[in-house]
Order: C-alpha cells, then sequence, then structure tokens
C-alpha cells in the first residue's frame, strides 16, 4: 500500500520535512499504525513525541483509528491555531 | 456562499456590501474580523506567519460553512482567511453572515469563528524578541467550539 504523508507547522519543523511517499507493510493498516511505523521504522520520533497531535485522512480530520486505503493523503500536524 | 484562502488583504465594507447588493430579505448581517495584535502571552509579537494546508483549509472552511448554514436559516456566509506574513494591526480572518434577523446571524457567525479555530488547518508562528514560536492552541478555544457540539 502506498500513502502519501504530509506534515505541516511545528511537525514539520521537527521533522525536516514536509511529506514523503511510503510504501507500507501490510500490518500498517490505521493511521494510528502509520504515525507509530513511521516513528520506529521510518526514523520520525517525533511523530509519537508530539503531544496532542492530529491527523487527516485525504484532507478530512480524523482519528487514529481510522483504517488506510492505497493512495490515500494522510497529514499529521499539532492542534491548529488559525483564525 | 465565499470562501477564500489567500495572502492578499481585503475591504470588510466592500465585502458586506457585495454580500447585501440587490438581497432585500436581508435584514441583519453580522460580520467578525481578526487582527494581528503586538502582544500575546506576555510576549511582544512583531509579526507573524500563517502556515495552512492547502485544500484541506479550504475543504475544513466550506465544511464548517455548510454546517452553520445546516443549524440556521441564513442566506449567505463569507469567510476570507489570510495567510503567509502578517503584520501587527494586520487582518487575519473576516467571517461575514447575512440573515433576516439578528439572531441567526450573530449566532452562525459565532458558530463559524469557534469552529474555525479548532478544525481549519491553519498555524500561527509569531516573531517575539526570544526569537520565532509555534503559537500553542488554547483550551479555551477547543471550550467555545465544543459549546456547540453540546447544543444539539
Amino acid at each position: 500500500m502506498r500513502i502519501s504523508v504530509l506534515y505541516f507547522a511545528s511537525l514539520k519543523e521537527a521533522l525536516g520535512v514536509g511529506g514523503e511517499t511510503v510504501e507500507l507493510p501490510a500490518t500498517v493498516a490505521t493511521t494510528g499504525a502509520l504515525r507509530n511505523w513511521l516513528a520506529n521504522s521510518g526514523g520520525r520520533a517525533a511523530l509519537t513525541e508530539a503531544q496532542a497531535l492530529r491527523c487527516a485522512r485525504n484532507q478530512r480530520m480524523t482519528g487514529f483509528d481510522e483504517p488506510l486505503a492505497d493512495g490515500d493523503e494522510i497529514a499529521f500536524f499539532p492542534p491548529v491555531t488559525g483564525g | 456562499m465565499s470562501i477564500r484562502v489567500q495572502t492578499a488583504d481585503f475591504d470588510v465594507g466592500h465585502e458586506l456590501a457585495e454580500m447585501r447588493r440587490g438581497r432585500f430579505e436581508i435584514g441583519a448581517l453580522a460580520s467578525f474580523v481578526g487582527l494581528v495584535r503586538d502582544l500575546n502571552d506576555g510576549c511582544g509579537v512583531a509579526g507573524m506567519t500563517l502556515e495552512h494546508y492547502p485544500g484541506m483549509a479550504e475543504q475544513a472552511l466550506a465544511d464548517i460553512v455548510a454546517e452553520a448554514r445546516s443549524r440556521w436559516p441564513v442566506s449567505d456566509i463569507r469567510v476570507i482567511h489570510r495567510v503567509g506574513r502578517l503584520a501587527p494591526g494586520d487582518q487575519i480572518v473576516f467571517v461575514a453572515v447575512a440573515g433576516a434577523h439578528r439572531g441567526e446571524a450573530f449566532a452562525a457567525c459565532e458558530f463559524v469563528m469557534d469552529w474555525l479555530k479548532t478544525r481549519a488547518p491553519f498555524w500561527k508562528r509569531e516573531e517575539t524578541p526570544g526569537g520565532a514560536r509555534w503559537v500553542e492552541a488554547k483550551s479555551t478555544d477547543d471550550d467555545a467550539a465544543t459549546r456547540w457540539v453540546s447544543k444539539d
């Protein structure tokens, strides 16, 4: 399964990259599992160190138990502070 | 309905005039403008940069506006959110709601702002004397957004 991952704001800064495309093993099936897999296998420790991280699947806010599908765009970011 | 994410400034008078032009069923026009302050959390702020998630920011604003329209019988809602670098005194965000009566116009305007603050993917990075810092989300904003959920 191929997933496009995006990072924003302080998380992007901590990781030093705005996004990446990853090929996932079959065992990584949810947004939460992706977060852990990126932190542990992908060297993106800030993903599990960051407090109160939010995520979006295909540009809609979602939780960390959301199932993934091939071609998804998954974004991780800190709580929003616009307005 | 109009939703814009842009670097350019906006003219509130022009926006409001466009919303009511030729619309004689509108009896109330409520609006809110958010501005950059020169002080935040006890620290001087020389300016800020607003980052957003292109695509999702517009979608999130559209979803919030659709939710407002499902809750109140309003005629029109307009949202503008600026991105990029802004200086103290600059306008950041504009929300306006046109309706027959003030009750729904005020309520929908406040609702859109409260949900925008917690659901639309924008982030502020402030320039302070101690260096740049990302603005942290406030629990008071979560409380303000949650009160609209518990009303259901």
